[in-house]
């Protein structure tokens, strides 16, 4: 005796969150009829795993027969075939684009060809996550990428609007597909303590600034694509250092700015050739596309990993790059005000750009340092201690990233209670 | 030449991509009636085409309006080879064709392929411009009205009930034509959904034209069924009950009337008051008697209850209205009555040739007496149908089986069958047509002519029996389970005992019906589902010997599904069955048997006595101590019941739930039938004594399965409760939370030589298991109780069980005590007051909108309603005025302003702003609860083939299956917002044919499904608030 055929239809399309999940994360029915046993879902119910099954059964053939809807969530709204409530339909969708941080820090910055995806099975051996789970979330990397490709406007309103998704993974779709199209370099070892959100914040930044709609508000809005000009004109940054006289000039004007401010001052003082060096060299070779592929990679390289070496804090890079890029300023307006003029305001915006994200790596860096050595790092730490991280700190941050680097100040202010006081 | 038929297509959405190399389509529609066709342009390149076409007219004569479906094929256009179809859509343009339903159709429908299901959408547009045709030998009955529900539908009153109606219609099945050899499936299947819905559209005509001739103008009750004879033929047959409707100008009754109004007869007294176009709707389920007219102007002194004349109500109001009488008698029906003939008695009945009713629920006082289940079971070996124009072997068939059953009625000392209903198993050649219903004695008043402006729903029956004390009648709580036969000459053995509230006329000690339970029928407690489940074993044969050997088996089983109903009833502590629905079906190697009641315990019927178990070799201690064992098990078993089901006998009088009638009134005179025998007291009560006299023995194996079949029944978890009745006494504060849903099993047997016994308990086990799933699936509802639980079996294969199940859950406040109980007695009876307020306040409300809503509105009491409700709506309709709101052409003769200018103004309300798909609820009962019904829109009956030969690819025969049940409901709905609805009520599935071949990777699935379109407004939560009839906004069903 065995069940042929075992159906159950609503009116009112009856789904189960929870079994929702489990189909999103690539069970199969009879793992899934697993998990839900051992949840306890059949406590106080007068069911066997027979009627668990069959139910399990019922709804992932539904959500099979919605993935079709889903991969155009603007027609679910308006399909005739299942009736569902407009909060479950949210629901749905919301939980359908959802992915894993850990399989998109995997593919981000990858090309979403074939090739990727035929290396999936092992990114779902790497990361834990189901090859099933791994697919469904690739191809919407995928789709949004191609639904937003040919779109113009700004990128976050366009995935909202043709995908109905909520703005926060909006926002990281951007981010996706922004990183997507323009394969940065992400999956280096050096690169392998930042997470997603740190790099969709990065994604968020460029494309507010370093963008065609960005520079060009209104016409033509196209979000995905760096603005060559702007790139272009990046290169003129390099008379900061080849011209001799202007490096000195920067540096001592840093300095004067910097000295008393920072307990790294002298470190700060040595190394600044060197970083300024190596700042203003990434940002002169933007135009190739290669170079921008490794743009956060150089970051690390050039400018992060000198500064931690240092035993630079976030509060001290931060100072620094102010004053860089305030310093920077004034030099120009003394020297070649004619010509520099229109172009300030690209590389101020550029390395506000830089000084966001390196501080926001460096944010990371610390989380690391800290780990490693608690004690040496809270007498840093505790410098800035008193200074709010705030204004410079991403409001993107996930809110536990920044809370552990708050609890990382506390513990210093705690190991170091009377420097607290010392503020810039 | 009496209809112009118009349709424009306007666009089309969600296409599926015909053309792989654009991955676009070049759509183009074809609309088809009778044998005219147009088409419109193609729309190149796109997968959302907007049309827009001309209005293409079509101009026909009504008869064929009513046969013909309008057919709409969307195609994608090649210019080099022939265009692909995608698929088409038909609609029943009946609803249009009436008056006083739909208006237009304007809508998204799916378009449906039948091999690869729905594929897109597409708006249409649908008007009818009808001429008044009174020629008195036409052959249409247009404006016939049909209705699934089998009880006078809310916001209707019949005039009179007619009787019977019945028609058949049979054809070639073009499945089993030659031609079918050398067609593609698509064709095949289209020609056969084609051919089915022109025949219901005959038969429908047909049974219109019966209709007319009677004087009627609606079908309730109307029961279309296919039987798919195979080689011999195809058969559309349909029974309902006549009657002559009249629109309640005040809008539906609410159901909230339906399910409280098992408390008390008396409580809707109210209704009086406001005559008989009095807008509200009775509601109110307050205590019986003090809630007579007077107080109501109390409850309210604000609003003016005084009578508006209604212009639109043709009817009856010759009487002037008097006053209603205080007290008891309500003086108002006497004036019709004594108006109107009398000369008919009891033999007006009995000269009908089939004193027959599809209804299975009544105005109260109509039902007088029930006498039990009469059913008649015939096999016949099919042939060809030589001559489709005269089915005459077919109607003589079911003549006979009515002839059988209306004899078994009279044997009961009945006159009348009520809840009646008809039904075929086919296998092969052989066919069992069986008939069922509830033996009664009717108040013939109601079927008089003319004689009755006072049945409707449910309240005015209460006035009529008050008026006519002096007739036959009998108490209300109790009076139609009271025997209408003779205690001497019963037809059966039975033990009568007197009635348990009256103490003056006999019971019998189990009552069986298939009627649902009367609203003022008195229960204890709460009811069940109960259900009897056999399977038979049969050897396979042919031809006659087949037919004999089914024949042979068949009164065997009924017994045992009988005993094992009468086993399953006493066990659960009740003793009446109501919703009694015994199917059999026939397979090539098995006969199975299903039937499904609800059991309840019916105050005036005696307590049912426990169940002895006893052995029959005796001085074998092991193996009495087995039967102790048993016995106590059934004990405890009984004991539990009880408690869950809350019966409480002891207390009977404080247990009644829900009636605060404490005693019905004492009537010395019964009515009876027949004989006219004793009915005092006087005799000896024998019966009282064999009470516990029912005893299992448990040698034979019968009496094994028997009790194995008793005992494994799981009690329903904590929270849920099921019928299979429209509704559930002792719950009666629903709330709006619905779930319809549609389960199928299909089980293959394996095992080759099984017993009776194994499969019996295999198919058991299965009914089990599948409510077993339901309640874990919705266990997000509890508590909650599942009504209409409708169970088909059929026996598709050789070795396969199909069951299939339709139900409706709903989920109900908690507070069930008495207290809570009054609580919302009182509360509905408020709601009742603001429902009047609303009903006054609409058309002011909506004349000024910017004034304050809740302004006292008592200020028109004198207005005209219907022509202040008509210029109002009309107002707003220009304000809301949307391209489908359309008008019919001025051409058309209405009947009276009032419906025409009701429908524009609900017209007006059709579309919602916001979302761009309307929520549709469907339901298998006849009301939604906290809703009330205000329109009926129509039938809607439809079949569906689905065939794939890509069976693995679209998920075995399960997503095969699960896909083609929600195209199906995407389609009734759809179906039903373009009538302007939202809402099914009654609906049901009739027919569910699976066939498979997985060898072949293919498999076919038929589906017909019916229902009443309908718009309801919410009743708003809050007391004063604003009436929604603006905006009928429809609220989710739960989410899970």
């Amino acid at each position: 005796m065995s069940v042929e055929l075992d159906v159950f239809v609503g009116n009112t399309t009856i789904m189960d969150q929870e079994v929702y999940q489990l189909w999103l994360s690539g069970y199969t029915v009879g793992d899934a009829v697993k998990v839900r046993m051992d949840g306890g879902v059949l406590d106080g119910c007068d069911a066997s795993a027979e009627v668990l099954r069959s139910d399990t059964m019922d709804q992932f053939r539904t959500f099979q027969m919605c993935e079709r809807l889903l991969h155009n969530p603007a027609k679910l709204a308006n399909q005739l075939l299942f009736q569902i409530p407009p909060d479950r339909q949210a629901m749905l969708i919301d939980r359908y684009y959802a992915f894993d941080d850990a399989f998109v820090r995997e593919v981000l910055g990858k090309k979403l060809s074939k090739g990727t995806k035929k290396d999936l099975d092992d990114v779902s051996s790497k990361t834990g996550i189901l090859l099933k789970s791994c697919r469904r979330q690739f191809d919407n990397f995928k789709r949004v990428f191609k639904v937003v490709e040919e779109l113009k406007g700004p990128l976050v309103e366009n995935i909202r609007q043709h995908l109905l998704l909520s703005d926060r993974l909006a926002r990281d779709y951007a981010a996706i597909v922004f990183f997507a199209n323009h394969r940065f370099e992400t999956g280096k070892k050096k690169l392998q303590y930042l997470t997603f959100q740190d790099f969709a914040f990065c994604a968020g930044e460029l494309i507010s600034h370093w963008t065609v709609g960005a520079m060009d508000n209104q016409l033509e809005d196209m979000d995905v694509d760096l603005d060559k000009e702007f790139l272009q004109d990046l290169k003129e940054l390099k008379v900061l250092i080849t011209d001799k006289d202007l490096l000195d000039q920067h540096k001592s004007l840093v300095c004067t700015a910097l000295r008393s401010k920072t307990k790294v001052f002298a470190e700060m003082e040595a190394s600044f050739k060197n970083l300024s060096r190596g700042l203003i060299n990434i940002a002169a070779k933007l135009t190739n596309t290669k170079d921008v592929r490794d743009l956060f990679i150089d970051l690390v390289e050039k400018f992060i990993e000198p500064c931690r070496s240092d035993r630079w804090v976030t509060i001290d890079v931060n100072l620094y790059l102010t004053h860089y890029i305030n310093s920077a300023h004034i030099l120009d307006t003394f020297k070649h005000q004619a010509v520099w003029n229109s172009l300030w305001d690209e590389l101020f915006k550029m390395l506000t750009d830089i000084q966001h994200v390196t501080v926001c790596f460096l944010v990371k860096m610390g989380m690391v340092a800290s780990g490693a050595s608690a004690a040496a790092e809270g007498t840093r730490a505790t410098a800035a201690s008193s200074e709010e991280p705030v204004p410079v700190h991403p409001t993107q941050f996930t809110t536990s990233i920044s809370f552990s680097f708050r609890d990382m100040l506390n513990v210093g202010c705690r190991a170091w209670p009377h420097s607290g006081s010392q503020a810039c | 030449m009496p209809g112009k038929l118009k349709a424009k297509i306007v666009a089309g959405r969600h296409l599926p991509v015909m053309d792989r190399a654009s991955d676009l389509t070049d759509a183009f529609v074809e609309v088809k009636f009778g044998n005219t066709t147009f088409k419109t342009d193609v729309f190149p390149k796109s997968l959302n085409p907007q049309w827009n076409s001309e209005w293409f007219k079509f101009e026909v004569d009504d008869e064929d309006l009513q046969d013909e479906p309008l057919q709409i094929t969307v195609l994608d256009h090649d210019t080099y080879s022939a265009n692909d179809a995608i698929g088409k859509v038909y609609i029943d343009i009946d609803p249009l064709l009436s008056s006083e339903a739909a208006t237009v159709i304007s809508g998204w429908f799916p378009i449906y392929d039948t091999i690869h299901g729905i594929r897109g959408e597409i708006n249409v547009l649908v008007k009818v411009d009808l001429f008044n045709d009174l020629n008195r030998f036409r052959q249409s009955s247009c404006g016939v009205r049909f209705f699934c529900t089998t009880s006078i539908p809310l916001c209707y009153r019949a005039v009179v009930v007619h009787g019977f109606v019945e028609e058949l219609v049979v054809n070639e099945d073009p499945e089993y034509q030659w031609i079918d050899r050398i067609r593609t499936p698509r064709a095949s299947n289209e020609a056969r959904q084609r051919l089915i819905s022109l025949m219901s559209g005959e038969l429908q005509r047909k049974i219109g034209l019966k209709v007319l001739e009677m004087g009627g103008n609606a079908v309730v009750g109307y029961l279309q069924c296919f039987d798919l004879e195979g080689e011999s033929g195809l058969v559309v047959r349909a029974i309902g009950t006549a009657c002559t409707l009249e629109k309640l100008s005040g809008g539906g009754a609410t159901n909230n009337a339906q399910h409280t109004a098992n408390s008390s007869p008396s409580k809707d007294m109210k209704e009086p008051v406001f005559g008989d176009e009095c807008p509200s709707n009775p509601l109110s389920s307050g205590p019986s008697t003090p809630l007579r007219a007077p107080p109501f102007t109390s409850f309210s002194p604000s609003k003016s209850y005084s009578r508006q004349s209604s212009s639109s109500d043709t009817d009856i109001s010759l009487t002037p209205k008097t006053g209603m009488g205080s007290g008891g008698s309500a003086g108002k029906e006497a004036g019709p009555l004594k108006i109107l003939l009398r000369q008919q008695t009891q033999t007006a009945l009995e000269q009908r040739e089939f004193p027959f009713f599809t209804l299975t629920s009544f105005p109260q006082g109509f039902l007088l007496h029930v006498a039990g289940v009469v059913s008649a079971r015939s096999v016949k070996l099919l042939d060809r149908i030589h001559n489709p124009d005269e089915p005459e072997t077919r109607d003589a068939w079911w003549e006979e089986l009515r002839q059988e059953i209306k004899s078994h009625a009279r044997a009961l000392g009945c006159h009348a069958v009520v809840g009646y209903s008809e039904s075929t198993s086919i296998c092969e050649e052989v066919c069992i047509l069986s008939a069922s219903g509830t033996a009664a004695v009717l108040n013939c008043r109601f079927l008089q002519d003319g004689c009755l402006d006072v049945l409707s729903e449910h309240s005015r029956g209460v006035v009529v029996f008050f008026c006519n004390r002096c007739d036959d009648s009998a108490p209300p709580g109790c009076g139609f389970c009271h025997v209408p036969y003779d205690e001497l000459n019963m037809p059966f053995p039975a033990q009568l005992s007197p009635c348990c509230c009256c103490h003056r006329t006999k019971v019998p000690d189990v009552l069986f019906t298939t009627i649902d339970l009367p609203t003022d029928a008195q229960v204890t407690g709460k009811g069940c589902l109960i259900q009897a489940r056999l399977c038979r074993l049969k050897k396979k044969s042919q031809g006659e010997g087949n037919a004999t050997c089914i024949s042979n088996l068949l009164p065997f089983l009924e017994y045992e599904l009988h005993t094992q109903l009468l086993n399953k009833l006493k066990l659960c502590g009740m003793n009446a069955l109501f919703g009694l629905c015994i199917q059999i079906s026939v397979g090539e190697n098995m006969l199975v048997g299903l039937a499904s009641a609800t059991g309840v315990y019916l105050s005036a019927l005696p307590s049912p006595g426990g169940i002895q178990i006893a052995g029959k070799t005796p001085n074998d201690l092991t193996y009495d101590q087995h039967v102790s064992s048993i016995q106590r098990k059934i004990n405890d078993t009984i004991v539990k019941n009880r408690e869950l089901y809350e019966i409480h006998i002891t207390e009977v009088a404080e247990d009644v739930i829900g009636s605060p009638i404490p005693e019905p009134r004492q009537r010395s005179r019964l009515f009876r039938s027949h004989s006219e025998s004793s009915d005092e007291l006087s005799e000896l009560d024998l019966s009282h004594g064999k009470k516990d006299a029912f005893v299992l023995e448990i040698d034979d194996t019968d009496a094994v399965e028997d009790l194995h079949s008793l005992l494994t029944d799981a009690p329903t978890p904590p929270g849920f409760y099921s019928c299979n009745t429209e509704i559930m006494p002792g719950i009666y504060n629903w709330t709006s939370a619905i779930q319809m849903f549609t389960s199928v099993r299909v089980f293959r047997l394996n095992n080759a030589n099984l017993t009776n016994l194994g499969l019996n308990k295999i198919f058991n086990e299965l009914c089990e298991n599948l409510l077993k799933s339901l309640y874990f699936k919705l266990r997000s509802m509890v508590p909650c109780c599942l009504c209409r639980l409708n169970f088909t079996v059929a026996v598709p294969e050789d070795e396969l069980i199909q069951v299939a199940v339709t139900a409706v859950a709903m989920s109900f406040h908690k507070d069930q005590t008495q207290e809570a109980n009054k609580a919302a007695q009182a509360h509905s009876q408020m709601k009742a007051i603001a429902e009047t307020e609303e009903q006054l306040q609409f058309p002011l409300e909506l004349n000024a909108e910017s004034a304050s809503p809740l302004s006292p509105k008592g200020s028109a009491p004198s207005v005209d309603y219907s022509s202040f409700a008509d210029r109002c709506s009309s107002w707003i309709e220009q304000l809301r005025l949307r391209a489908h709101t359309i008008r019919r052409g001025s051409i058309k003769t209405s009947s009276s302003p009032l419906p025409e200018g009701r429908s524009r103004s609900l017209r007006s309300t059709r579309s919602f702003p916001g979302s761009s798909v309307s929520v549709v609820k469907m339901t298998p009962l006849s009301f939604i609860p906290g809703a009330k019904i205000v329109k009926y829109l129509g039938i809607i009956n439809m079949f569906f083939i689905r065939e794939t030969t890509s069976l693995r690819e679209e998920g075995g025969v399960s997503g095969f299956l699960h896909a083609f049940i929600a195209e199906v409901f995407a389609m009734v709905r759809a179906h039903v917002a373009a009538l302007g609805g939202n809402a099914v009520v009654s609906y049901s599935m009739k027919e569910c044919v699976f066939m498979e071949n997985p060898n072949k990777n293919q498999a076919q699935c038929l589906i017909n499904v019916s229902g009443d379109a309908v718009i309801f407004t919410r009743e708003s939560d809050q007391e004063g608030h604003l009436p929604q009839t603006s905006h009928p906004q429809p609220t989710e069903d739960t989410p899970p």
